[in-house]
């Protein structure tokens, strides 16, 4: 039985190689559900990550590929345009996502909720097995068009991880 | 996996620090990103044929395949390449490494694995190079690797080594692996070496479990 592959870090130079120019785009910009889902990346310090990339996945379907990557600019920010998805099974709507940057030595996952699905948040079981601090750091907030969701690496509100 | 490992310097202050919470139930994560052909061209696979000319550096093939930790190929998945040229010079902005570019490489390749998991790129081994982690510090040559899977939860970037490499001891990068270290060192191929054109190298790649499997 072969032994899994360990990870190793993105580097800094990972735009050569997972560079997609609609990378950001799960679903096209100009449809009519489509939303921006938009935060920023920071380090244990504060200080935003310039390089990072982001992936996101949800199910797919009718006009919405899934599948979303985009790498944090000069300031640490990043952007992806996507539906929301739906309920389903129990959990509240949501995105997972797949977080690498350089002095990441594995990709880090966690998932993106919504703030304007409360009813359906509090009945979560990923969110419900968390405190109020912790929860709401899975959570993004609504703004004009979108969400914001930013991303702790460490410190006081250091995002919520997942590991499978 | 730990994620701090102090003597690679940008792990301190960007590891998270606290647990990972396991997930009550994997849901969204148990599937992933699939169609893919829309992704890769022809030619992808072969670094050396991206440009008029050829570059410089020492041809080589690098294959292998992608399996699942149970040994199941992973078959029509993407496989992306990147690495800097055989000077040790990355073609971004951010590399200032006094090494030339060469017009002849991107350092770019993609392909999609065929029925048995099976990959191959042809390419140029990239060069060494010096960073600012500790005096006097080289990265071993590498190409790093992105591979899917069958599910999100399998998602793996990672880099490749060539075997007997002096700079395995100092480099920080490929110690954090620890034991599992020699897994991202490739092989010498003698069999796909091709006479009189480029010595061969083979590496599988191989996938954790789908978490459905385990349950």
């Amino acid at each position: 039985m072969p032994d899994p592959t360990p990870p190793q870090t993105v580097g800094p130079f990972f735009a050569i190689g997972l560079s997609w120019d609609d990378g950001p785009e799960v679903v096209a910009r100009d449809s009519e559900d489509a939303i921006v889902l938009r935060g920023t990346v920071f380090d244990g310090d504060g200080a935003p990550v310039p390089d990072a990339i982001l992936e996101t996945w949800q199910e797919p379907g009718e006009g919405c590929r899934g599948f979303g990557r985009c790498p944090t600019d000069g300031g640490g920010s990043w952007e992806i345009v996507t539906r929301k998805p739906t309920a389903g099974g129990g959990e509240a709507p949501h995105i997972a996502v797949a977080l690498f940057a350089r002095g990441l030595l594995d990709r880090v996952p966690t998932r993106i909720y919504f703030g304007d699905e409360e009813q359906a948040n509090a009945a979560d079981p990923l969110l419900s097995s968390l405190g109020p601090e912790r929860r709401a750091t899975l959570i993004a907030a609504p703004e004009d068009g979108g969400y914001r969701f930013d991303i702790h690496l460490q410190g006081d509100r250091e995002t919520v991880f997942i590991s499978f | 996996m730990e994620l701090l490992y102090p003597d690679y310097k940008s792990t301190r202050l960007r590891a998270p620090r606290r647990d990972r919470i396991q997930l009550p139930r994997v849901t969204t994560e148990r599937t992933g990103p699939a169609l893919w052909d829309s992704r890769v061209a022809p030619t992808d696979h072969d670094l050396t044929a991206q440009h008029d000319g050829e570059p410089l550096g020492e041809r080589i093939i690098v294959g292998g395949r992608v399996l699942e930790a149970g040994g199941r190929p992973v078959a029509d998945t993407l496989v992306e390449v990147w690495q800097c040229n055989a000077a040790g010079r990355y073609r971004h902005q951010g590399d200032q490494h006094p090494a030339p570019l060469d017009p002849s490489f991107t350092g770019l390749g993609r392909c999609l694995t065929g029925a048995d998991g099976s990959f191959a790129f042809v390419t140029i081994k990239p060069g060494a190079y010096p960073w600012g982690n500790h005096h006097n510090a080289w990265r071993p040559a590498h190409i790093h690797f992105s591979v899917f899977g069958r599910a999100f939860t399998q998602r793996l970037v990672t880099q490749m080594y060539f075997p007997g490499d002096p700079l395995f001891g100092q480099d920080p990068i490929y110690q954090s692996a620890g034991d599992a270290a020699g897994r991202l060192v490739a092989a010498f191929d003698l069999e796909r070496t091709q006479p009189e054109w480029a010595l061969a190298y083979r590496w599988d790649i191989v996938l954790a479990r789908t978490p459905f499997e385990d349950a």
